[in-house]
């Protein structure tokens, strides 16, 4: 879509523009160039010289079994976090859905989790599970249960996936909430005269009406587990232990800057690039079709 | 037939109740880590380290913030929340101006790399600060600014989202605004100051909600380019508040600096809230 009615001349646009332009080709473009230049060398360790390596970087990266097991653990993580927010989020959208009275002070008092810093997030979660003084883990204590995410992969990973989900169940509430108020009830009374029960309903209906905001939201939600959860691993478990929670981004900040190996961080930046690259054309294409609707 | 709906489709009596009563739970679950946090922060560190800590709050809520705002532990918490302040507005207002502007140039001007400049800034969304960070660190250092304002804001503010949802919402302002200001001589900033500016009014706002939460909630960011810890933000400077030997936390004033933390997002996010809501939905368009 185009403007019929347009001011004339050059400068004043380009000015206009320039001050986003330059920041953009200064700390975006250029950095990222960068990236992709660095990732074919290897500095020497005094960072006098460096070696030109071509893909060797991204060989190496590719058979190394920690960069193997840092894409599994990636994996697993975005899953589980997706899954941990958004289900439960749809189930108190229906269940909200269905009052008619009060349903708005409830979105009231359940989006505000979404202001709260993925990084508190995780200091909250901490606080709860700390082995030594934290609430939950002492009464699982007296359960007979001994909770120590600090040596237990499967509890460390299980605490991250937690913290993470736990503010992002607002955002995707919401979404859902107003999709579902979107869905016109004569369908649903419809389907009720037909003697169709509640699950039923649910099933048949409402969740493939609800199809686009899903998959919206699963989108939206595999792209914060990858990139906005960085605040929370690092307050939680630092990508411990033994690297059993060291999600890909994790792993370029803590080889770039904890480990100083450049060469490598790059390519995994790289590597990165391509995956932000593809969820964005998903996300795009999505976009599109629910424009055409 | 409208309210049919609420005794065909909404079973009344019993299973109204217990709708109630699961949105009550789910509510519950979601303030319980919060309402820990505010407990823990008015007590002692004695009543935290005995462990199971008290379930409702105790009298030391002045004594734990005030050692919180004014003593902290590496730095005063007061200082950390001014810099967040100055990060947020200054992230939220950077990046609504330039996108205001951008977003003008690209709809109201027909010049040369028009096209060039749109894909240009489209392409930014496809480099989040999580992917070039080693690069851009070396940038801002090259250009003296870790430990500075600019620095903390600067590589933040080129916004694809804002300029994208300025330049759908400048297209639908009537072609005959701007013709009529072109028949009257004004001259294109005239026209941006006077018509499209205050039109814009509302899209700004829910932005600016959005825009601040995102620029109070940097993580990494501050993380890699602060050193100083008078530079430190709230939100990452909380981590830094734990010893990293074995000696316990300061619990107490720990989960004071937490609560602080979160204030002033969810200030914004309820005072503002259909605000919010519409910046939420546009800027995911």
């Amino acid at each position: 879509m185009e403007k019929r009615v347009t001011f004339k001349g050059w400068l004043l646009p380009v000015a206009l523009i320039a001050p986003q332009a330059l920041i953009s080709l200064i700390f975006f473009f250029y950095p990222a160039a960068q990236a992709v230049w660095q990732s074919l060398f290897i500095p020497d360790p005094f960072g006098l010289s460096s070696q030109f390596v071509g893909l060797g970087n991204f060989e190496f990266l590719l058979k190394d079994p920690y960069y193997r097991s840092s894409f599994v653990t990636t994996a697993i993580f975005s899953t589980l976090v997706t899954l941990a927010a958004m289900i439960p989020a749809l189930f108190l959208a229906v269940v909200a859905d269905r009052l008619i009275k009060g349903a708005g002070a409830y979105r009231t008092m359940l989006i505000w989790p979404y202001a709260v810093a993925p990084a508190v997030a995780g200091v909250l979660w901490l606080f709860m599970f700390n082995p030594r003084v934290g609430v939950v883990a002492w009464y699982l204590g007296q359960l007979g249960y001994d909770w120590n995410h600090v040596l237990n992969d499967g509890e460390a990973m299980g605490l991250v996936v937690a913290a993470s989900a736990w503010g992002r169940i607002s955002y995707n509430f919401l979404f859902f909430f107003a999709g579902l108020q979107a869905i016109p009830k004569s369908l649903i009374e419809a389907a009720a005269i037909d003697g169709a029960r509640f699950w039923k309903r649910f099933f048949t209906i409402v969740l493939p009406l609800l199809s686009p905001t899903t998959f919206f939201l699963l989108v939206v939600n595999v792209v914060y587990a990858f990139f906005e959860t960085f605040g929370v691993i690092h307050t939680i478990t630092s990508g411990g232990p033994q690297q059993a929670t060291t999600i890909l981004v994790y792993k370029v900040f803590s080889d770039g800057f904890v480990g100083q190996d450049l060469g490598s961080s790059s390519a995994q930046s790289v590597i990165l690039l391509v995956v932000v690259g593809l969820l964005t054309i998903i996300q795009f294409k999505f976009v599109e079709k629910k424009v055409h609707y | 037939m409208a309210y049919q709906s609420d005794g065909m489709v909404e079973k009344s009596g019993a299973s109204r109740w217990i709708s109630h009563a699961i949105m009550i739970l789910g509510v519950l679950f979601i303030f319980f880590p919060i309402w820990l946090a505010f407990v823990a922060s008015t007590v002692t560190q004695a009543d935290i380290v005995r462990p199971p800590m008290p379930v409702l709050p105790g009298p030391h809520f002045w004594e734990n913030y005030k050692a919180a705002l004014f003593s902290g532990v590496n730095v005063p918490v007061s200082v950390m929340l001014g810099n967040s302040l100055i990060m947020a507005l200054g992230i939220a207002i950077g990046k609504i101006a330039i996108s205001l502007l951008s977003a003008f140039a690209i709809v109201y001007f027909k010049f040369p790399g028009r096209k060039f400049f749109f894909w240009a800034i489209f392409i930014t969304l496809m480099l989040p600060v999580e992917v070039r960070i080693v690069p851009t660190f070396e940038v801002v250092a090259g250009f003296g600014m870790l430990n500075t304002y600019q620095g903390l804001i600067l590589p933040l503010i080129a916004s694809a989202t804002a300029t994208f949802l300025f330049r759908q919402f400048f297209l639908t302002i009537p072609d005959e605004l701007a013709e009529a200001a072109r028949v009257d001589g004004a001259r294109p900033m005239r026209f941006f100051w006077d018509i499209v500016v205050p039109m814009s009014r509302t899209n700004i706002a829910a932005l600016f909600v959005i825009l601040f939460i995102y620029g109070w909630n940097q993580y990494l960011w501050p993380l890699l380019i602060t050193t100083d810890p008078s530079m430190n933000t709230i939100v990452m400077g909380i981590k830094q508040m734990f010893p990293s030997g074995d000696d316990t936390a300061n619990w107490p004033v720990i989960m004071a600096t937490s609560i602080l933390a979160m204030i002033p997002p969810v200030v914004v996010v309820i005072s503002m809230q259909k605000l919010f809501i519409r910046g939420l939905v546009d800027s995911e368009k």
